[in-house]
């Protein structure tokens, strides 16, 4: 077991030496002088003269790279070029609406995906299969941008069912708030949801051909119980697994829905900053995506090794 | 070089009545037809665009704006600067048809020698490893956003992100795919008979890994059309007033409690060319499956 936490955290801190470095080198790849960009209006000699020196564009690169990872180790990001404003403290307001997004996504997608598998598995051949196979192939289908847009147009606008944008922080009032979030968090899981049904599916008919199933059946258990305990059991898994798999799925499905429900997320601040050239907010944005993916999918395979003890092995070998 | 004879016997046969075997499963499979027909219509629509399409996409005739579908000569309605819908989608498919192929050969050129590679020679398995996971650590919305900041939005800067989305998934498969196949006795017999690295990969591990390879092209075409979709909805793929399904969404949500068909029917459009892709993709996973039947 300490091996294999030791391989895989060294396996992530190259990665997020590789995903900085290919950042930086992303940064120095934008079109224009960076310090035409800062200067605005301002153009003399001596002004941007000040402003290389400033923000050290007059360094070597390398140089340059370790005042950008010192930096960001600190938690300096930099400042948006359009506001002014530091953009750790926009990503720090953002992050919490994405992340809040992405859990309930994540909750109502393993509801419905471990449901709908375990009844299309243990309902072999009935209707019941074929409509939840039928759900799942249309969930990986359905553009879940488009998807948004119905919901607004028909259960927001015609219904007035949910408010059809914007947003009320937790805090202020949580009602308000799921409200708000319950609809875009359904839309983000669609996709999601079919996976983890799929998987949930093929797993649940390999647990439920499986001896000690069989066993379980002989000695007289109910078939309730049967599925309950020891099928259901490994379903668990399979939403942790989809979860590190879809992640990056995920958090681009994120960025989509921010923008069709307008909600002020961290989706919300990447389109916004490509639209507006500012160039910090880009690199801080893509930075923390980054390092987010790689910590978040560290803590899935080590959650994983816990669930799972094969894995572990297998890590090792 | 008599051993290679044998062995290239050895596998071309069973190859030949496996490939029969599959085209028999999917002709006797009514939804893998109906999908293969869909997907046959579209590619006619977005190949013959020009002839097929009653108007000019992007013309524009202001009088004739908010035409409901079932207009004399608009058999799908107008947006709101006029624009035949009908024609748009044609034009938009062939978009949408253009950046899916496009990304996926993209993902095959780089992602399958790199999984021979990986699979084959334990060596440099680490190295690609790592580069996988990199990629991987940037979503591959995050990706286009990059490349639009540094290379500007368009169609090709949207599939070539899109492609490289896909080329971790790629190199998985064609990796697994290959450490499965070279632990077969046929791969063992070659090389105990002294055939060149090239030689084995090339005529024993890449014709035999050609399933796994067509059956996940097969998926990333879809998943590539829904991500033009998505680029294109958030600006940052193909430019207007080039018509593509996912920019038609992004304008219609402008207007679309006024003409709904305007966002109704581009997403029908995609969904029905996802939809018909990913069930020819899951027939020919089946009917490649051996396990299949039993399922």
């Amino acid at each position: 077991m300490r091996r294999y936490l030791l391989n895989r955290l060294w396996q992530s801190a190259v990665t997020l030496v590789l995903a900085t470095i290919v950042v930086f080198a992303g940064v120095r790849a934008l079109p224009g002088d960076p310090a035409l960009a800062l200067a605005g209006e301002d153009r003399d000699p001596e002004s941007l003269r000040a402003i290389r020196q400033q923000y050290g564009l007059d360094q070597s690169w390398l140089v340059q790279f370790w005042q950008f990872v010192s930096h960001a180790a600190r938690g300096d990001l930099g400042q948006s070029i359009r506001t002014g404003t530091p953009v750790r403290s926009m990503i720090l307001s953002a992050l919490p609406v994405t992340i809040e997004l992405s859990v309930l996504a994540i909750l109502i997608a393993s509801v419905i995906g471990v449901g709908a598998g375990v009844i299309a598995a243990v309902r072999r051949g009935r209707p019941a299969e074929w409509a939840a196979n039928a759900l799942a192939l249309l969930g990986l289908s359905v553009p879940h941008f488009w998807l948004g847009l119905m919901a607004i147009l028909y259960l927001s606008v015609a219904l007035g069912l949910f408010p059809a944008s914007g947003f009320v922080p937790f805090f202020s009032n949580p009602v308000a708030n799921l409200h708000h979030l319950i609809l875009p968090a359904l839309i983000l899981g669609t996709g999601l949801s079919a996976v983890i049904m799929r998987q949930t599916r093929s797993s649940m008919l390999d647990a439920l051909s499986a001896d000690y199933i069989r066993t379980a059946e002989a000695k007289g258990l109910p078939p309730k119980a049967v599925v309950g305990k020891h099928a259901l059991r490994n379903s668990l898994i399979v939403v942790v697994t989809i979860v590190g798999l879809q992640l990056g799925a995920l958090i681009s499905g994120a960025v989509v829905t921010e923008r069709i429900f307008a909600l002020p997320g961290f989706g919300k601040l990447t389109v916004d900053a490509v639209f507006q050239r500012d160039y910090p907010v880009i690199q801080a944005v893509v930075l923390v995506t980054a390092t987010s993916y790689i910590v978040i999918n560290l803590l899935v395979d080590l959650l994983y090794s816990v669930i799972d003890p094969r894995i572990r092995v297998r890590g090792e070998a | 070089m008599a051993v290679a004879d044998v062995t290239d016997a050895l596998t071309a046969a069973p190859l030949r009545s496996n490939r029969r075997r599959v085209v028999r499963r999917i002709l006797h499979n009514p939804l893998a037809l109906t999908g293969l027909a869909v997907l046959a219509i579209a590619v006619i629509l977005a190949v013959f665009a020009n002839w097929l399409a009653p108007h000019e996409p992007t013309q524009t005739h202001l009088d004739r704006a908010f035409a409901p579908p079932g207009t004399a000569g608009y058999l799908l309605g107008t947006d709101d600067l006029g624009r035949d819908v009908l024609s748009r989608i044609m034009f938009g498919l062939r978009a949408s048809l253009h950046v899916g192929v496009l990304a996926v050969a993209f993902s095959l050129v780089v992602g399958v020698p790199l999984g021979l590679i990986a699979g084959y020679f334990r060596t440099v398995d680490a190295l690609i490893s790592r580069l996988t996971d990199l990629v991987l650590a940037f979503p591959f919305l995050i990706l286009a956003v990059g490349l639009a900041a540094i290379r500007g939005a368009s169609l090709g800067n949207a599939a070539i992100a899109i492609g490289i989305a896909q080329i971790p998934g790629m190199i998985r498969i064609v990796r697994s795919e290959t450490l499965r196949i070279k632990s077969l006795d046929f791969v063992a017999a070659a090389i105990v008979e002294g055939a060149s690295d090239a030689w084995v990969l090339g005529r024993h591990i890449f014709p035999n890994a050609g399933s796994a390879i067509i059956v996940q092209a097969t998926v990333g075409i879809p998943a590539a059309i829904l991500g033009e979709a998505v680029l294109s909805f958030l600006g940052l793929g193909i430019q207007p007033p080039a018509p593509s399904l996912g920019t038609m969404l992004a304008d219609a949500q402008q207007f679309a409690s006024r003409a709904p068909w305007a966002a109704v029917m581009p997403g029908v459009a995609i969904m029905l060319l996802t939809l018909a892709f990913n069930i020819v993709g899951d027939s020919l996973r089946d009917a490649l499956d051996p396990k299949a039947s039993r399922r």
